[in-house]
C-alpha cells in the first residue's frame, strides 16, 4: 500500500545529515500522521461530530548535554532539512563528532491485531452508540437529570529514524467511549462516569456493551445521591480490583522515571536493590500488553515496547528509561521514551503500570477489615516526586464497618507518602484486573496510559473528607 | 505570517459556502521558543512555528466540525469537506448556528509587543541561565532544580471569518519564566515553584520569581502532617486562582442550560459572602486570558458573576444565548484550532479587597496558609460542589508563621467556601491560565491529617 506519510530512506538520510552538519552526537527525525474523529452527545442531542488530521515532523539534535528541537507540519525534503538545521542551531552544535550509522529497520511485534479500523465504520453507527447509551442511562431512574456520552477514535502512524541507525515505524489505533451522568435529588447533584478504551478499532464494542456501561454510570450517580460526607483522618483503605492502579502510578510510578531520578527529584533515587515496598508488591510497567490503552509496538524513539519489572517482591529492580537518559548511563532504553505529538520532545513516561495479583481472596480482605474505606473507583491523581507526597481522588467509595461494605461516600481526595504507603500494603488479592484508560500528564504533555490492580489493602492513607 | 494572510485563508474557505450553509473558520499561527537551563547550560532549546485551521459548518440546523494542523490549501479543503459531512450526522437543533455580529466594537488591548521579537536568542538563553543561577544561589539549602529553569515565549496570531460577516484578527505575545526548586536539610526534602509572566521579557520579574521559588521550598523544610481540625484557611493567590477557575465553570451558561450548575436558578440570590465580587474580564490586558474577541469573533467584555455575594450573571456564547433567550457576553472559549467554541470563563478574578496580605494574616490570626494544592481535578467536583484537595502550607498562630505542614487535605463544598469567605486581600496576582488570584481567607474548612 503506498503510504503518503512515510518519507523515503534517502530523505531520512539527508535530514539526519543536515542535523549533524555542524557537529553533533545524535540526531533523530520523528514523523507523525494522526487522524482523529469523535462525536459528543449531550443534553439529548448529538452536538457535533469532529474529525481532524495533524501531521508533521519533530527533529532533535543532541550535542553533549544540550538538546535542540524544532518541528514542522511541512514534510517536503526542503522543509525537513531546514527544520533539521534549526534544531542543530538550537543545540548550539559544534563539538560533537559522531557520524550517522547505516539505517537498520527495527523489528517490533505489534502488541495486538486491530480487526476493524475506525475509518471502516460509518459515522451513523458511531452516533447510534451514543443515542443508545443516552436512552439506557435516562431510563435508569427518574433521578437521572443529564447524560453526556462521547465516542473517540484515532489512528496515529509514526516513523522514527536516528543516527544510531534505528529506523522504525508503527501504526497505533485507539478507540474510546465514555458516559457521564448527573443525578439530582434532595441532596443536590451527583455524577457517575464510565470510560472504556483500548488500543484497538471498532471491535471494542464487541467486548463491551454500551448499555451496561450506561446503566453502571447512571447507578453510580444515583447511589451517590445517598452518600454521606467522607470521613477525615487516617484510615485503612481497601482498593477494589481494577479500580485503583492510579495509586501506584502516583505513589511510585513517576518516582521511578529516570529523568526525575537523575535530577534528584525522586524519593526513589539511589535505592535500586533496596526494599522500597511491602514484599507483597511486584510492580510492572508493560508496553507490550495486548490491547491496553498504553500499548505500542515501538515507543516514540523507535525502541520496541518492553515489559519491565520495576519492583519485585518489594525490592526496587530498575527505573524506567528513555534514549537520552539511557545514553548518558551507557545502558539500553527500556522502551519508555514517549511524547504527546511531533511537536514535543520525548521523555520518560509510563505505559501500562500494574500491581501483580496476590493470593488473598478479595472478600476475605474486606471481611478482615474492621473499619475503613472501600474505594471501588479512583479518579485522577498527582504526585510531588521529590517529597513522595501523592493524592488520588475517589469517585466511588464506601465505608467498611465490621468487615462489611456499607454506606456510599461523597467524593474526595486521599493523600499519602509513596514510600510509607508502599510499605504498608498488607493484603493483595487474587483478582487482578486492568482499570479504565487514562491520560498521564507530565511537563505539559499528555500520553495514554493504562493501569491495573487486584483488590488490595493499605494503611497510612489520609482520607480528605469533612466528617469527623 | 500576518493577520491579513490568516484572514485571506478564512475568506477563501467562507467563499466556498453553499447557499443556506453557515461556515466559520478559525485560523491560528504561532512562533514558540522554549529554553530549559540546567546546571548553568542550555539543556533543551525548542524553536518552532505551528499553525492550524478549524472549520465549523452549520446546515439544516445541524453542526459539524473538522480541523487540520496545517495551512496547506489541500488539507484545509479536506477539513471543510469533512466538517460538511460531519454536520449531516449530528442531531437537528433549532439553536444550532454561528454568532451574529452584535455591534459591540472590540477594544484594542495592545497584547502584541514588538519588544519580544526584538529580543535576541542569546538574550533569551542568558535569561534562562541567569534565572537558574538566582534560584540555586538563593539559599544554601537549595540543592537542585526539578526539571530545569524554563523560559518560554510565544508570538501568536489568530483570525476568525464567518458567513455571518464576522471577520476579525488578533495578535498577541507572551513570555514566562518558571521553575521548581528542591531544598534539603537534615534529610528533609521540599519543593517550591516560582514564575513570572509578561507580554515581553522586560515585563518579567526574574528576581521575584526566583525568590518565590527559594522561599516556598525553604519554608516547607521539616513539614509534617498536622492533626485533623476545623479551622480557617488562607489561600495563596496561586491557590485562589485555581479555586476560582473551578467555581467559574458553574457560571458557564452551558453548565446552566444542561443542568450541571450549582448556580442555576439562583440569580439575584445571596450565594457567597458579601465580600465576594467575582468578575470575568478578558478586556483586562494584564490577564493571561485577555483577548479583544472571543472564540466566535465577538468583542469580549467584563461580566459580573457574583456582585457583593449575589449571583448576578452567567457567561454566554451565541448558542447558549439563543437557547436561553439571552445575549452573548463574548464568552465563547476555544482551546486552539482543534476545538469548537463553548461558553466559559476567560479571565476570572475577585475584585481585590482593601487589606494587604500582612494585614490579612494578622487579622485572621489562627489559620493555615495554603501555598500549594494537589488533586484539584480529582477531588473537586464542580457539579456536586464537593471540594477536597491535598495541600502544603504554613500554620499561622497569632498572625505569625509557625510550623510548616504537608500530607494533609482540606475539604468543604464550593458553596460553603464562598459563603465562609472572611477576608479578601488586595494582592492581586496574574497566572498563566484563565484566572487571577488574591489572598483569600475562608473559615470553617476541615483539615484532615494525622
Amino acid at each position: 500500500m503506498p503510504d503518503e506519510m512515510m518519507i523515503d530512506d534517502d530523505v531520512v538520510r539527508h535530514v539526519l545529515s543536515a542535523g549533524m552538519s555542524t557537529g553533533a552526537d545524535f540526531a533523530e527525525v520523528f514523523v507523525e500522521d494522526k487522524r482523529s474523529s469523535g462525536a459528543v452527545l449531550d443534553d439529548g442531542k448529538v452536538e457535533e461530530l469532529t474529525s481532524g488530521r495533524d501531521r508533521g515532523a519533530g527533529i532533535r539534535v543532541v550535542v553533549g548535554d544540550a538538546t535542540g528541537f524544532a518541528h514542522t507540519s511541512d514534510l517536503s525534503e526542503r522543509s525537513l532539512i531546514e527544520t533539521a538545521r534549526i534544531a542543530a542551531a538550537a543545540a548550539r552544535g559544534g563539538g560533537g563528532s559522531a557520524s550517522p550509522s547505516d539505517l537498520r529497520r527495527v523489528d517490533a511485534p505489534a502488541p495486538n491485531r486491530v480487526s476493524v479500523l475506525p475509518e471502516e465504520i460509518g459515522k451513523a453507527t458511531k452516533v447510534e452508540l451514543l443515542t443508545r447509551a443516552d436512552e439506557i442511562a435516562r431510563g435508569a431512574g427518574p433521578a437521572i437529570s443529564q447524560v453526556m456520552a462521547r465516542y473517540a477514535d484515532s489512528r496515529r502512524r509514526i516513523l522514527v529514524a536516528n543516527t544510531d541507525g534505528a529506523f522504525a515505524d508503527d501504526d497505533q489505533v485507539k478507540t474510546l467511549f465514555s458516559i457521564s451522568c448527573v443525578a439530582t435529588g434532595d441532596t443536590g447533584m451527583q455524577t457517575g462516569r464510565e470510560t472504556i478504551g483500548h488500543s484497538i478499532g471498532f471491535e471494542l464494542f464487541d467486548r463491551y456493551d454500551v448499555e451496561e456501561l450506561a446503566r453502571r454510570a447512571a447507578d453510580r450517580a444515583i447511589t451517590k445521591l445517598g452518600a454521606r460526607p467522607a470521613p477525615s483522618g487516617q484510615m485503612t483503605v481497601v482498593i477494589g480490583s481494577g479500580g485503583g492502579g492510579v495509586m501506584f502510578h502516583e505513589a511510585c510510578g513517576h518516582g521511578l522515571e529516570a529523568d526525575l531520578v537523575n535530577k534528584g527529584a525522586s524519593v526513589f533515587a539511589g535505592r535500586v536493590g533496596e526494599q522500597v515496598a511491602s514484599p507483597l508488591v511486584t510492580l510492572v510497567d508493560d508496553g507490550t500488553m495486548g490491547s491496553e490503552w498504553g500499548c505500542f509496538a515501538i515507543d516514540d524513539e523507535g525502541r520496541p515496547a518492553q515489559r519491565n519489572v520495576l519492583i519485585q517482591d518489594g525490592v526496587l529492580v530498575d527505573y524506567m528509561w528513555d534514549g537520552l537518559r539511557a545514553r548518558k548511563e551507557g545502558r539500553p532504553s527500556s522502551g519508555n521514551g514517549r511524547r504527546q505529538s511531533y511537536q514535543h520532545l520525548p521523555m520518560v513516561r509510563m505505559t501500562n503500570t500494574y500491581l501483580m495479583g496476590g493470593t488473598s481472596a478479595p472478600d476475605e480482605i474486606v471481611a478482615d477489615t474492621e473499619s475503613g474505606v472501600y474505594v471501588a473507583h479512583l479518579g485522577g491523581g498527582q504526585v510531588n516526586t521529590a517529597t513522595g507526597d501523592f493524592v488520588f481522588g475517589m469517585s466511588e467509595a464506601y465505608l467498611i464497618e465490621n468487615g462489611q461494605i456499607t454506606e456510599p461516600l461523597r467524593e474526595g481526595n486521599l493523600i499519602g507518602n509513596g514510600p510509607a504507603v508502599l510499605a504498608q500494603i498488607d493484603a493483595v488479592g487474587n483478582d487482578f484486573a486492568m482499570g479504565p484508560p487514562g491520560t498521564c500528564g507530565k511537563d505539559g504533555q499528555g500520553v495514554p496510559v493504562g493501569d491495573g490492580v487486584p483488590t488490595l489493602r493499605v494503611h497510612g492513607l489520609t482520607i480528605g473528607g469533612t466528617a469527623a | 505570517m500576518t493577520p491579513d494572510e490568516l484572514l485571506a485563508i478564512g475568506d477563501r474557505v467562507v467563499a466556498g459556502a453553499r447557499r443556506g450553509e453557515g461556515v466559520e473558520v478559525v485560523v491560528t499561527w504561532s512562533r514558540d521558543t522554549e529554553i530549559r537551563a540546567y546546571e548553568g547550560a542550555v539543556e533543551q532549546f525548542t524553536s518552532a512555528t505551528s499553525a492550524g485551521v478549524g472549520i465549523r459548518v452549520v446546515a439544516d440546523q445541524r453542526q459539524g466540525f473538522a480541523y487540520a494542523g496545517t495551512l496547506d490549501p489541500a488539507a484545509v479543503d479536506q477539513a471543510f469537506e469533512d466538517a460538511r459531512d460531519n454536520a449531516a450526522f449530528s442531531s437537528v437543533d433549532q439553536y444550532a448556528g454561528l454568532a451574529q455580529p452584535d455591534g459591540v466594537a472590540a477594544v484594542d488591548l495592545a497584547l502584541h509587543d514588538e519588544r519580544l521579537a526584538a529580543t535576541s536568542t542569546d538574550d533569551r538563553i542568558a535569561m534562562a541561565i541567569a534565572f537558574e543561577e538566582l534560584v540555586r544561589t538563593g539559599d544554601p539549602r537549595i540543592v537542585g532544580i526539578d526539571g530545569g529553569a524554563d523560559y518560554s515565549d510565544t508570538d501568536a496570531l489568530s483570525a476568525i471569518v464567518s458567513t455571518n460577516g464576522i471577520r476579525t484578527a488578533a495578535a498577541e505575545t507572551g513570555c514566562a519564566l518558571s521553575v521548581y526548586s528542591i531544598a534539603e536539610a537534615d534529610g528533609d526534602v521540599s519543593t517550591g515553584f516560582g514564575f513570572s509572566v509578561g507580554r515581553h521579557p522586560g515585563e518579567l520579574d526574574m528576581e521575584r520569581a526566583a525568590a518565590d521559588a527559594v522561599q516556598r521550598a525553604v519554608r516547607m523544610l521539616g513539614a509534617r502532617p498536622a492533626a485533623s481540625e476545623r479551622l480557617t484557611v488562607i489561600l495563596d493567590p496561586w491557590v485562589t486562582a485555581q479555586f476560582l477557575s473551578i467555581v467559574a465553570e458553574a457560571f458557564s451558561a452551558d453548565s446552566v442550560l444542561k443542568g450541571r450548575s450549582l448556580f442555576a436558578g439562583r440569580q439575584g440570590e445571596l450565594v457567597a459572602s458579601e465580600l465576594v465580587t467575582l468578575v470575568d474580564d478578558p478586556t483586562d490586558r494584564l490577564a493571561w486570558g485577555a483577548s479583544p474577541t472571543d472564540g466566535e469573533g465577538i468583542a469580549t467584555r467584563r461580566t459580573n458573576l457574583i456582585d457583593a455575594g449575589v449571583a448576578s450573571g452567567f457567561l454566554y456564547d451565541s448558542y447558549t444565548a439563543r437557547a436561553m433567550g439571552g445575549a452573548t457576553t463574548g464568552s465563547a472559549v476555544r482551546h486552539g484550532f482543534m476545538s469548537t467554541p463553548s461558553a466559559g470563563a476567560q479571565a476570572v478574578s475577585l475584585v481585590s479587597g482593601e487589606v494587604s496580605r500582612d494585614e490579612l494574616l494578622a487579622t485572621v490570626g489562627d489559620a493555615v496558609l495554603v501555598q500549594e494544592v494537589a488533586g484539584m481535578h480529582s477531588g473537586v467536583n464542580p457539579v456536586s460542589g464537593d471540594f477536597s484537595t491535598g495541600i502544603e502550607g504554613l500554620r499561622l498562630r497569632g498572625g505569625e508563621a509557625a510550623e510548616p505542614i504537608r500530607e494533609v487535605t482540606i475539604a468543604s463544598t464550593l458553596l460553603r467556601m464562598l459563603g465562609d469567605v472572611v477576608a479578601v486581600g488586595s494582592d492581586l496576582e496574574y497566572f498563566p491560565f484563565d484566572a487571577a488570584g488574591v489572598s483569600l481567607a475562608i473559615a470553617d474548612v476541615t483539615l484532615s491529617g494525622a
